[in-house]
């Protein structure tokens, strides 16, 4: 009788000290997670800042004060346009 | 041994009562231990669990991001993007004097103001500073101060600035929207934060999810039917236009001849909607939409449309606009140069007032009044754009036939320039009228036909023969092109009548004529200059719009042999004195 009790005794504390062990990983596997998707997140903002700033450098009027100012480019007239027919 | 042997007593045996009463005593404390753990933790389990995480559980917001706004092709026009906003917990702070000082030099507030937010301890948030750059806020952090906390919000930018203000519209500082887009599809747009609970650790970290009580839903983004290429487009040579005549004002609004999307939709003045500190109501008016104005000749081609339609006339038809005045019931109605006899394609042409007065006087009121009803004019364009200007028509029961001759011409009768645009896609549309729209469409919508092809085709001839040498509008031709349109001008109303020298002068037109993509509208108001006329102010602008775009979107040419042809930049009608031009 007492060899059994021991024995539960044995698993009990077994038992308990394996929950502990598996509530642990759990909270650090949900830290984790946590980060991951503050990483995500984080990203995400960047992303649309990145677009943002994509957007404000590509305007097409500063695109253009660029090409006309900085590069000399202009836009070609009528004139100077030549139109080919592609022939399906 | 020894002493049992001493003394006697301890040979005497306890009574077994005794024990029992002990045995007892204990067996009840652990039952009062028991009935009390049963108490807690049966019965009274769930109050003792909030209790509990109301001590280590945190609600956390989560924020939502507005949904962008995005032209056709994707590129973003209103974007939110994070920023930092500084709060504390009053009861929290932990500062000497030093510190308090260099907090509130890095915020950029008073020191008196954070002493006075950090005096009240009853609060447990208050905002230190709002809508900062993510690096300021990396040095507010860096001070370390206990119970100051940072975060995240969303604050509005636009990209594009002020080409696209006044479609975009704003948001105020709560991230509602205010004007334009922003207002208009607000529901669709606006996030809808959410919140959770969870568990925090020693460290401050989330160790333990209890539960979302609500899941954030980010906006909806909204893709417009703008263009943004054809927008900047039109807002540089609006621009360029409103201050080479010294104008108050204008607007451009360019349709897809097709579809009824707006491609483009620009005004003067506008504003720059990053930084909107010193903007007045007139920079933030949409003046293509919610402003009316007398549309003058731009009306002509609906009058013939509907006389051709109706019998009363044919292209051929001769009217007689003899010395170019005319005198209705103590009226007179002027043309800009005797033009004897004309056809009906000659009065589109020469934009003769008498002509167009003459044909709508054959008509009963109520044909025209109802076409002009069905066109779209009186009522909403229903784009779902904030403050959608009706227009100005009576009903045409109460017309008297001075009022019918000279809304013929564009008088007596107040339009928006999106709803002039609009009335213009039964020419491009083989006599079917298109709903508007601002937002991108996947399908065709269905026209309302309102006039038949044939008619639709016979207007466009004679809008053709307008932008030609001996038209009112040859600078509206476009190498390369072929294109149709008809100029206004009309005077302003003012107090109750005409102002001598205040003038609106415009331009509407379409192309290629052989297989429509496009309908330019141009309003200048109040060109300052000596020229005013339709012809001379809004064609030129017409002409440089519809060129580029059409180049832009590379449109065959479907009149290849001018391509070389210089646009005579002198016209050929200088119309000396009058109304119309």
């Amino acid at each position: 009788m007492a060899r059994v009790n021991f024995l539960l005794l044995a698993v009990l504390v077994a038992c308990a000290i394996g929950m502990i062990a598996a509530q642990h990983h759990a909270r650090r596997a949900f830290i984790a997670l946590e980060s991951e998707q503050a990483t995500a997140k984080k990203l995400a903002e960047e992303y649309t800042q990145l677009q943002l700033e994509q957007g404000t450098w590509g305007t097409h009027k500063r695109v253009e004060a660029v090409a006309s100012k900085s590069l000399g480019m202009k836009l070609p007239d009528a004139a100077s346009t030549t139109v080919i027919t592609v022939q399906k | 041994m020894r002493f049992e042997k001493r003394t006697p007593q301890l040979r005497l045996k306890l009574e077994g009562w005794r024990s029992r009463v002990v045995l007892g005593l204990v067996a009840l404390g652990f039952a009062v231990l028991g009935g009390r753990a049963f108490y807690l933790q049966g019965m009274n389990t769930g109050f003792l669990q909030a209790k509990g995480e109301a001590r280590y559980g945190r609600v956390l917001e989560m924020p939502a991001s507005r949904g962008q706004v995005r032209d056709r092709n994707g590129q973003p026009l209103a974007i939110s993007t994070a920023v930092e906003s500084i709060y504390a917990s009053p009861e929290d702070v932990e500062v000497d004097d030093k510190k308090l000082a260099r907090l509130a030099d890095t915020l950029g507030v008073e020191t008196g103001e954070l002493r006075q937010k950090f005096a009240n301890k009853d609060r447990q948030f208050v905002f230190l500073k709002r809508q900062i750059s993510p690096e300021q806020a990396v040095r507010v952090m860096e001070l370390g101060v206990p119970g100051v906390f940072q975060q995240r919000e969303y604050r509005r930018y636009y990209p594009a600035g002020e080409v696209m203000a006044h479609v975009v519209g704003f948001t105020g500082i709560d991230d509602n929207g205010q004007e334009g887009i922003e207002l208009a599809q607000q529901k669709r747009l606006a996030g809808v934060p959410g919140s959770r609970k969870v568990i925090k650790d020693r460290k401050g970290r989330i160790v333990e999810d209890v539960g979302s009580l609500r899941a954030p839903k980010d906006g909806e983004a909204i893709t417009l039917s703008i263009d943004q290429r054809l927008q900047f487009l039109a807002h540089k040579e609006l621009k360029a236009a409103v201050e080479a005549n010294r104008a108050k004002g204008g607007s451009i609004v360019i349709l897809d001849a097709k579809s009824g999307e707006v491609l483009a939709l620009v005004n003067q003045p506008d504003y720059n909607p990053n930084n909107r500190s010193a903007v007045t109501g007139k920079q933030t008016r949409n003046r293509s939409v919610t402003d009316v104005y007398e549309p003058g000749s731009t009306m002509k081609p609906f009058t013939v449309a509907e006389a051709l339609e109706t019998g009363v006339v044919k292209p051929t038809t001769l009217i007689n606009t003899g010395a170019g005045s005319m005198t209705l019931a103590g009226w007179t109605i002027n043309d800009t140069h005797a033009n004897g006899t004309l056809t009906v394609a000659q009065v589109i042409q020469k934009s003769s007032n008498i002509g167009t007065a003459k044909i709508q006087l054959q008509m009963p009121p109520e044909r025209m009044g109802t076409f002009y009803k069905e066109l779209g004019f009186g009522s909403v364009p229903s784009t779902g754009f904030p403050g959608e200007a009706k227009g100005l028509m009576r009903p045409w029961n109460t017309w008297k036939p001075i009022e019918m001759a000279t809304m013929s011409y564009g008088h007596g009768i107040g339009v928006s320039v999106l709803q002039m645009a609009r009335a213009y896609t039964i020419f491009t549309n083989e006599g079917q009228l298109l709903p508007l729209s601002l937002v991108k469409r996947d399908n065709q919508p269905v026209g309302r036909p309102l006039v038949s092809r044939e008619t639709a085709s016979q207007v466009t001839a004679m809008m053709e023969l307008a932008v030609m040498p001996g038209g009112t509008a040859p600078r509206a031709q476009v190498p390369g092109y072929r294109v149709a349109g008809k100029t206004g001008t009309a005077h302003k109303p003012e107090n109750g009548g005409y102002a001598e020298h205040k003038y609106v002068s415009s331009f509407v037109g379409f192309g290629p004529v052989s297989n429509p993509r496009f309908i330019v509208a141009v309003m200048i108001d109040e060109p300052g200059l000596a020229k005013y006329y339709g012809g001379d102010v809004g064609a030129p602008v017409f002409s440089s719009v519809m060129g580029s775009a059409l180049r832009m979107l590379s449109v065959p040419p479907d009149a290849p042999g001018t391509m070389n042809v210089k646009v005579d930049p002198s016209p050929a009608l200088t119309p000396a004195k009058g109304v119309e031009g």
